[in-house]
């Protein structure tokens, strides 16, 4: 589509550009800000460079953190991007279950994050939760309270419960946005439905999905609240990701300058992984 | 219409088996009191109660917070679409100085983990006054509803045929006729898809709206960990006040059904 060249359209974009501005440039160079001085109160501050991002990346804690965090992020996006689509597909497009399945589908992502913690909290707890008995009824000893991969595998299952429902709203609407012709083309050249996916549907879904994946790479990043209800980060550190080990690093412990190269790091990592992921996408759109 | 597919429908149904398991214990743990959720095991409530509930409604504190949740969810919601509305439209329609460094730019700030922001945040907002408002939060959450916004409706936007713009000026329209009257009923799927986003973010951050909010603009998520610690952790209360909190969801998500299903449809968003 051919789209004019018009310097007038700043206009359009410029109550977007005060509003991000005012919520979020301001905030962020308070973070930049601190991150290069040591703060003690704040009437008695030093500047020290780049010292705390030294720190921190020698920090065996927020590496460790990172690596939980790696970890976590790219095991719940590789269920829910497959899972998402496979329960799309299964969702009839058009009966009169559909809205009903819709509003299934949306109810966990409307329930607030320290809810979502609470209720995995107590289901899977092991004396009183349905799953957590149900489990362990079944003769396999599970609690997720003191074993850190009981607490990794309680984790992922309530973020898959939490999250997948987006991504298969977005891969639902992506497929009933696939006109019918292009099936009865596939069905004449004898596509099996493996092809039918392959060629007809996954090049139609790409929109939705490169939404999907980035939403719920940059989402998972930031977790914070849900693990902070279920497991507190624990056993031990097992479950502390960036988000908690930051909160307890500014809130907890009032170290301004470490947190704020902390965050500094933490923002530039998640800015690079979405950069390469949207650039990758890009060229190939272009190829 | 496809046949049906035999796995793809087992996939689905397990999972909604899965999805409910976990909102059928909320309800239940809603309607036992407190010593019943936390003594004994029950697949099924043995004496239910709508106890809790009762707590709920005759205390006006979940009241005010529930109104201070509504009001900063419509303040951001309003201020999103309004901002990212006039954004989407020339993102969709123009090319300008910057305007790719601009759009990522734009989307860096839905990646900005709201941990990051929380001191700062309440230094600003205290520093012009606003803090323990219901505008605070609804500013505060524009960092990550706005970006979403403009992202979601350019793509929409951008699936409507430039030519229609054409057409309508051609027409003699003026500009603004042609864009509230033609261009934004036209996107109606659109706008219900972003509000729907922007009233779901907003509605379920914990963590940025607890830390801009004192005794006077509580929104329900935080009064509901206050009185979890209070009382020394009320499930039954706690577990009523989540199955309450699902309803305006539940009643958004039905407004929009249509459009929802039919917006994405209609979007090239890529």
């Amino acid at each position: 589509m051919h789209r004019p060249y018009s310097n007038k359209a700043w206009l359009g974009v410029l109550p977007v550009v005060l509003v991000v501005a005012f919520s979020a440039v301001i905030p962020l160079m308070t973070v930049v800000n601190y991150s290069v001085q040591d703060i003690l109160d704040f009437n008695s501050r030093f500047y020290v460079g780049f010292e705390w991002y030294v720190e921190t990346l020698n920090d065996s804690r927020f590496i460790d953190a990172f690596k939980r965090q790696l970890g976590f992020s790219f095991t719940v996006l590789a269920i829910e991007i497959p899972l998402g689509i496979a329960v799309a597909k299964g969702l009839p497009k058009t009966s009169r279950f559909t809205p009903a399945l819709l509003i299934l589908l949306a109810v966990p992502l409307l329930i607030p994050w320290n809810v979502v913690g609470t209720i995995w909290q107590m289901y899977a707890r092991s004396d009183i939760g349905l799953l957590g008995v149900a489990i362990n009824a079944m003769g396999i000893s599970y609690h997720y309270s003191s074993e850190p991969l009981h607490a990794w595998l309680t984790l992922i299952a309530m973020d898959v419960w939490h999250w997948t429902s987006l991504v298969a709203l977005l891969a639902f609407a992506g497929l009933s946005s696939i006109p019918q012709p292009y099936y009865q083309a596939a069905a004449l050249d004898g596509a099996n439905r493996w092809q039918v996916f392959r060629y007809v549907e996954l090049p139609r879904l790409r929109g939705v999905l490169i939404i999907a994946v980035l939403l719920r790479l940059m989402d998972s990043f930031m977790i914070y609240t849900e693990p902070f209800v279920l497991t507190g980060g624990g056993p031990g550190d097992s479950t502390t990701f960036l988000s908690q080990h930051l909160a307890t690093m500014a809130v907890g412990q009032f170290d301004l300058g470490p947190a704020a190269a902390f965050s500094v790091i933490y923002f530039l990592f998640i800015l690079l992984f979405c950069w390469l992921f949207y650039t990758s996408v890009m060229r190939r759109d272009n190829e | 219409m496809s046949k049906p597919q035999a796995f793809s429908r087992w996939v689905l149904v397990l999972y909604c088996i899965y999805l409910l398991l976990p909102l059928y214990w909320l309800l239940t743990m809603a309607l036992r009191n407190n010593s019943d959720i936390v003594g004994t095991f029950q697949v099924f409530p043995a004496a239910p109660t709508l106890a809790n509930f009762a707590k709920i409604f005759n205390d006006p504190v979940w009241y005010q917070a529930f109104g201070n949740s509504m009001t900063y969810v419509t303040i951001n919601t309003l201020v999103s679409l309004l901002v990212a509305v006039p954004a989407a439209y020339v993102f969709s329609r123009y090319r300008f100085l910057g305007d790719r460094q601009l759009f990522f730019w734009l989307l860096t700030n839905r990646m900005a983990p709201p941990a990051v922001f929380l001191l700062p945040f309440f230094q600003l907002y205290s520093s012009i006054g606003l803090f323990d408002t219901p505008l605070a939060i609804a500013l505060a959450h524009c960092l990550f509803t706005v970006p979403l916004s403009v992202w979601i409706l350019e793509g929409f936007f951008s699936g409507v045929p430039i030519e229609l713009d054409e057409m309508a000026q051609i027409d003699g329209h003026k500009f603004p006729y042609f864009f509230m009257r033609i261009f934004l009923p036209i996107n109606r799927g659109a706008l219900g898809v972003t509000l729907f986003f922007c009233f779901m973010f907003s509605w379920v951050e914990l963590l940025l709206a607890r830390t801009l909010s004192g005794s006077e603009a509580k929104p329900i998520v935080v009064v509901m960990t206050r009185t979890v610690s209070a009382s020394g952790l009320d499930w039954g209360v706690l577990a009523a006040a989540g199955v309450l909190t699902v309803i305006p969801g539940v009643v958004v998500v039905w407004f929009v059904r249509k459009h929802l299903v039919k917006g994405f449809a209609m979007g090239r968003v890529s």
